[in-house]
């Protein structure tokens, strides 16, 4: 049924759309060592997909080379029907893919509120000139750009924080300011790594929270990297499973839950 | 008391991003304008305005420069001394060229010229950081005050090799060469530090600010935002120089007047100004204010004490002085690593509770 249709339906009802990103037999190499050996696999618009595997497989890896951070040897990527031609980071930001880090990526000596705001860097078009002289332009445009971040603000629960120093929050809080800053620039496709790593568990139900929410109201593709299974069985529409840089696995919970060898290289058996 | 922020709501966004949000903080603002523009020319004398005023008003902007690349963008630069120089000799080839044109055009245009050459010396900093680029840059301080001694063109050829600011005004008012009154020297400075203040204020608060502090902060996850490093380093290098050179350029033609390169635009003043930016406050305009009042202040205040009220020598003054100096910056810097910006948050903080500290 996934494979060559245009979209399908949710069991929850939710429409999920065609290809929007599309990695064509990504290869990718540090000297000697083969982070990523040959993988496809395609994301589609409005689902939320999630990389899995043991640690070292490439899936960081693999984030990385969506975001354009690292070049792969080999392959190539499609995004929205054309291939990618190579980009730097922040051209690859500015199509609208957004991310967030597995160890926090925040600028410490910024309040939450500059730190989300610097998620809507690609919305604003003043020169410097402008902005130096401040009146008029420019600051229309940060009255503007703030009332987006404060719906951001408002969605994620983090208002009583705003005008706080991002280095006194604690690691919870930071995580959720780190998805409202990927979130303030509205991506088309969010990258999330590991957004649950170190929480507990109510923080992990509020963080599945947001990320259905987000997907359910802004209609956000999420590729998302968690070693919660739990948590990436419940969420995502389909994943796939890497394992020393190769993929074994692909398709809805289900089918990966009873592939054998995923079963064999990272889910292991219950023993009771 | 007075210092309160309840009862003072802000209705729109752009009420609550405004420079000073507290009402206190927006008067007391009003009040120094008020004080510096309309009661202190009126006042002034030429022992206050080349010992405190002038100095001060100009290493202030040299301040305001240094940290926006510093302590906003986060690019450590030792080539400040050598950017002023090159906003000095940038204006003095610019008032000798053309003697008729209006001082505040050859001062910017020093700046201007400084940014360019800002922006050159700022290209290793797409690749180096941290302490390798401060290396690059002090190649920048030395190449540049190497540059002014040794051609002649930069000079005009003149027998010392000085530079000598020729008399200069601005609607009919003197302000640069020996007959310039002190009035008219302070103000002149004060227009270019309003101004610059608020230029950088401006710069600093919104979109480009945040671009500069995002590659401060972590430079990969800027760019994984959609920070461009290339061109938010280069343009906080141009704003930086620029700034840097509206100093320098202060700094010989209405300042000191004669300039030898090697001794006024050295190393020593690339530390100095960086001192300023460390004992104010990395990343603060108001901290740049308060090291360059800091910095100026205190040789003048260990003088007054020391030669003045206890009757020592002079010489022996001048040597404790630099003692001093030098023993407050490491205290300073033990003590209140985020300078004197933070401890004057800190005081707001406090002050806004007082007197129920809970």
């Amino acid at each position: 049924m996934l494979d060559n249709s245009e979209g399908y339906v949710t069991e929850d009802g939710r429409k999920i759309g065609g290809v929007v990103m599309e990695m064509k037999n990504i290869t990718l190499r540090f000297g000697g060592v083969v982070a990523i050996k040959d993988i496809s696999f395609d994301i589609r618009e409005g689902e939320i997909r999630a990389i899995i595997g043991p640690n070292g497989a490439g899936k960081s890896s693999m984030l990385n080379v969506i975001s354009g951070f690292y070049v792969p040897q080999e392959g190539e990527v499609w995004f929205h029907g054309s291939k990618r031609p190579q980009m730097r980071p922040f051209e690859v930001a500015q199509q609208g893919i957004a991310r967030t880090f597995q160890n926090i990526a925040l600028f410490e000596g910024m309040s939450v509120l500059d730190n989300v705001m610097t998620g809507r860097l690609s919305f604003m078009k003043t020169n410097m000139l402008q902005q130096a002289l401040w009146k008029g332009k420019a600051e229309a445009e940060e009255t503007e750009n703030r009332e987006a971040v404060e719906k951001v603000i408002d969605f994620l629960e983090i208002q009583h924080i705003r005008k706080t120093p991002v280095s006194r929050l604690p690691y919870g809080l930071k995580k959720r300011v780190e998805l409202a800053r990927a979130l303030a620039a509205e991506p088309k496709l969010l990258l999330l790594d590991e957004p649950m790593a170190g929480m507990n568990v109510e923080e992990k139900e509020d963080m599945s929270r947001f990320i259905l929410d987000v997907n359910d109201e802004f209609g956000t593709t999420i590729a998302l990297i968690e070693h919660d299974m739990g948590v990436v069985m419940d969420l995502s529409d389909r994943v796939v499973v890497m394992d020393y840089g190769k993929k074994i696995g692909d398709g809805t919970p289900d089918e990966v839950r009873n592939n054998q060898e995923v079963i064999d290289a990272y889910l292991g058996v219950s023993h009771d | 008391m007075f210092y309160r922020e309840a009862g003072d709501f802000k209705t729109s966004y752009t009420a609550d991003s405004q420079t000073f949000p507290i009402k206190f903080d927006r008067y007391r603002y009003y009040v120094v304008l008020a004080v510096a523009f309309g009661i202190i020319p009126f006042i002034i004398n030429d022992y206050w305005a080349n010992a405190l005023l002038l100095p001060f008003l100009i290493y202030a902007i040299a301040a305001i420069g240094l940290n926006v690349l510093v302590g906003y963008c986060g690019q450590v630069s030792l080539g400040t001394g050598g950017f002023m120089a090159v906003g000095a000799y940038a204006c003095y080839k610019l008032m000798t060229a053309f003697p008729d044109v209006s001082m505040f055009i050859h001062v910017i245009l020093a700046g201007g010229i400084t940014a360019f050459v800002g922006v050159l010396f700022g290209l290793p900093s797409l690749r180096i950081k941290g302490f390798y680029l401060a290396v690059a840059t002090l190649a920048a301080q030395f190449f540049l005050v190497w540059l002014f001694n040794r051609v002649p063109w930069f000079y005009n050829y003149s027998a010392s090799g000085q530079i000598n600011a020729p008399e200069r005004d601005v609607f009919g008012i003197i302000i640069t060469g020996p007959n310039a009154p002190a009035w008219a020297t302070y103000l002149f400075c004060l227009i270019f530090l309003t101004l610059c203040a608020i230029l950088a204020r401006n710069l600093t608060r919104g979109t480009m600010g945040r671009k500069w502090m995002a590659i401060r902060d972590m430079d990969i996850a800027a760019e994984i935002i959609g920070v461009n490093p290339l061109k938010a380093k280069l343009t906080a290098f141009a704003v930086s120089s620029f700034f840097v050179g509206i100093a320098g350029a202060l700094f010989f033609a209405v300042y000191l007047g004669a300039v030898e390169v090697g001794e006024v635009f050295g190393i020593q003043k690339s530390f100095l100004v960086l001192f300023m930016v460390i004992i104010g406050g990395l990343g603060s305009i108001f901290g740049s204010f308060a090291g360059a009042a800091f910095l100026v202040l205190l040789p003048v205040v260990l003088k007054v004490v020391g030669v003045d009220v206890l009757g020592w020598p002079t010489d022996i003054v001048a040597h404790l002085q630099l003692v001093i100096v030098g023993a407050l910056i490491i205290m300073f810097l033990i003590l209140e690593p985020h300078g004197l910006a933070q401890l004057w948050r800190v005081a707001k903080e406090k002050l806004r509770l007082w007197p129920f500290p809970h």
